[in-house]
């Protein structure tokens, strides 16, 4: 069963390769795997999403020196978001079906060309199954997706502030900008 | 002060206590090797191949509880540690590896003795740096230090590149306390696990101890035994655990596992609570798991909670510190006899020790079982041994018993040959003492035979035993059991071990008979100043028992035939 970890992690070089490399060799396999900054320039986070056993990927992940705090949060509730760039072929019939896709799942055309157009499409995993399944038909040629990313819902926070100005303010190694 | 980070290297060492390091020197790593110079009071040991250093400070770490140190050179220098390194992970070794790396501005050019040090070391250690900036430099081998001797011990490496190293800057070692956001390991248990537990050991009827390599690790020895007496509950011994409880107290049981002693596993098997302190029930250890101690409860104490679980499922997870959930459990304990539990495992004990090939008379060949108990007499008992990986660290196992902690240090995780008599020279150099020998097979012997050459440079009065048959043993044992006799690869042309030594200057002497051993090992004892090598040549043909096959049920052991005619 697919399981959701939040993973808060020092923003640091190599952090990315340690937790990947941690997942091919306890062979847990990675559905999905976001990581980006967050409201901290120490800490990066991760939403990661895997086919695996939650507990021991959990543990895993604490092993690793640079993971601060790791989160499963597949049973609670939380808000779950996905993004997806799809180019379509289009023709002047099938330019309204996909006008009128994107009406249906709030997506939007960013981009128009005489024979393509991009669609936009933002949600949950599901939903941006969905569209490209209808997409489909129509002619899709290319499509990139971002991967999930997750919050959970209501006053709970996943990061205790302490953790966030404990870090040593003279060291240079500590971080740099965009090397994960 | 202003220093190099060469300097800060060596400044930083001095500050953890290191004394003694083994390195290889070369030309990324030149400039500290040069700022040497200036550092007398760090002694550095000259090794052969850098795989020698990493289980030079691996045995050093073992023997004295202290971080053990190894330094390298880029490229090649750094990937023959490797080796060591993973045999250090396996077993929650604390040492700290310090690699030389071309400069900055190289790195990633595939420049002259590059390698991707930090990636290839990243799965075999607990944690590893790349240090760009000689500001870091202090911090970063403060913070290895503390990572590799806390929580899980285990191996740090810190790759610095040669401009790091002479860059210069004021030098300030960093006092304060370090902070790691990621990094809390556990010390106390939940006061709920804490009641739940003592539950479990007061309604237990046959209850079994298995004590690991934490046991050491933690210094839990004391408190283990008082438990055990308390309780009146035996104690099984893993690989590692050997010498956190003394071997000859009656609630011992030897060790558990695949070569284990029949009344372990005997025990295991039959039990209805496990308490598993400081182990991790590695697959050598439980054998088949779906059949493992079937109708057992299982306590599982560990510092590490992702062995919890991992391969037995706890009814009782505890996270902490051996030593000190042990004190947390013991004040509230009660006085409890399992009378009938312990005259079921002496009737054990007795069946075993009537198949025991010591117990028998056997005096027209040599072997490897004789050896070693006789090695157990004319040392008291009382020698630091050092074991490669084979038949003869099973029968070491088996035939040595080890009363106090830190007396027996082998590869058990990883099971590294070549780890032995490098291992003794860290050993040897750490304790300072001449009672250190390195038990080894002659196909694992060869395998660093090169280090002869630091001992005797360094004069480390180690004491090396070959059990020498001529055969890869463990593997024609396998081979024999379960490859119908088809000895492929095992058969080993030797050099001539005592003439090898002697062209090292190191004395040496061959044993052929059982009754030259305690005379030799004697020799061998009289000899402080220096290595000292003994060459036995053993019975080609013998077998470990008894053996529990991978996989198979824990209880399901190929046991010793009864006695025959010539006794094998």
């Amino acid at each position: 069963m697919k399981q959701t970890l939040v993973a808060l992690v020092e923003n640091k070089p190599g952090v990315l390769n340690r937790v990947a490399s941690l997942f091919r060799r306890r062979n847990f396999n990675i559905d999905s795997l976001t990581v980006g900054r967050t409201e901290s320039p120490e800490v990066s986070r991760m939403t990661i999403v895997v086919d695996a056993d939650a507990e021991k990927v959990q543990k895993q992940l604490y092993k690793l020196v640079n993971v601060i705090q790791v989160e499963d949060v597949t049973d609670t509730p939380n808000v779950s978001r996905d993004l997806a760039l799809i180019k379509v072929q289009v023709n002047n019939e099938t330019r309204g079906q996909v006008t009128q896709l994107c009406d249906i799942f709030r997506a939007h055309i960013v981009d128009a060309g005489p024979d393509t157009v991009i669609v936009e499409v933002t949600g949950n995993e599901d939903k941006i199954t969905s569209m490209t399944e209808l997409l489909r038909p129509i002619g899709i040629l290319e499509m990139v997706r971002t991967g999930v990313v997750t919050m959970t819902r209501g006053d709970a926070v996943l990061a205790p502030p302490e953790f966030y100005f404990a870090t040593n303010g003279n060291r240079s190694n500590g971080f740099r900008q965009n090397v994960l | 002060m202003k220093l190099t980070g060469a300097e800060i290297i060596l400044e930083c060492l001095i500050r953890e206590g290191v004394e003694v390091m083994f390195g290889y020197p070369g030309g990324a790593i030149l400039p500290t090797y040069d700022a040497m110079t200036k550092y007398p009071q760090l002694r550095h040991v000259l090794v052969r191949h850098e795989q020698g250093a990493a289980h030079m400070a691996d045995g050093y770490a073992r023997a004295t509880g202290k971080v053990g140190v190894a330094i390298a050179t880029s490229g090649p220098g750094a990937t023959n540690l490797v080796t060591g390194i993973a045999t250090a992970m396996m077993d929650s070794s604390p040492i700290v590896c310090i690699t030389g790396q071309v400069p900055t501005p190289a790195i990633g050019s595939d420049a002259f003795q590059e390698t991707d040090v930090t990636g290839v070391t990243l799965p075999v250690t607990k944690h590893n740096y790349l240090v760009y900036d000689v500001e870091d430099l202090a911090y970063t081998i403060k913070e290895a230090f503390h990572i590799a001797r806390t929580g899980r011990p285990g191996p740090v490496l810190v790759d610095v590149p040669k401009d790091v190293q002479n860059a210069v800057t004021e030098f300030e070692y960093p006092e304060d306390e370090i902070i790691l956001p990621g990094y809390r390991p556990p010390q106390a248990a939940e006061e709920e696990q804490v009641r739940v537990a003592l539950e479990l050991i007061e309604s237990a009827e046959r209850p079994v101890i298995l004590a690991g390599h934490g046991v050491i690790m933690s210094g839990a020895s004391r408190e283990l035994l008082q438990f055990a007496e308390m309780t009146q509950t035996p104690i099984a011994l893993t690989l590692l655990g050997k010498g956190g409880v003394p071997e000859h107290h009656p609630l011992s049981l030897g060790m558990m596992g695949m070569h284990g002693t029949g009344q372990a596993n005997l025990a295991i098997q039959n039990a209805d609570l496990l308490l598993a302190f400081g182990m991790r029930f590695d697959d050598r250890v439980t054998g088949n798991l779906k059949t493992y101690a079937p109708n057992a409860r299982k306590i599982h104490i560990d510092i590490d909670s992702s062995e919890i679980h991992k391969n037995v499922r706890a009814d009782v997870p505890i996270v902490g510190d051996l030593k000190t959930v042990l004190n947390q459990l013991l004040p509230r304990m009660k006085r409890i006899e399992h009378k009938a539990w312990m005259a079921q495992i002496r009737d054990w004990m007795e069946d075993a020790d009537e198949r025991d090939i010591v117990n028998q008379n056997v005096s027209n060949r040599l072997l490897a079982a004789h050896v070693i108990h006789d090695m157990w007499t004319a040392t008291n008992g009382d020698a630091i041994i050092v074991t490669d990986v084979g038949q003869h660290q099973m029968w070491e196992a088996q035939y040595y018993p080890h009363e106090r902690p830190h007396t027996l240090l082998t590869s058990g995780g990883l099971g590294t040959m070549g780890f032995g008599m490098p291992a003794a020279i860290g050993a040897a150099m750490g304790l300072k003492q001449p009672n250190v020998w390195a038990i080894v097979g002659d196909g694992g012997f060869q395998m660093t035979i090169t280090e002869l050459g630091t001992a005797a440079q360094e004069r480390v009065p180690i004491n090396i035993a070959i059990i020498n048959n001529g055969y890869l043993g463990m593997v024609r044992q396998w081979q024999e059991f379960f490859y119908e006799e088809r000895y492929n690869a095992t058969p080993m042309f030797n050099p001539d071990f005592v003439k090898l030594a002697e062209a090292y200057s190191i004395p040496a002497r061959r044993v052929t008979t059982r009754d030259e051993v305690i005379a030799a090992v004697e020799w061998a004892n009289s000899i402080t100043d220096g290595p000292v090598l003994i060459d036995f040549v053993v019975e080609k043909h013998d077998i470990v028992y008894p053996m529990v096959p991978a996989g198979a049920d824990l209880h399901n052991m190929i046991r010793r035939p009864m006695p025959s005619p010539d006794g094998i």
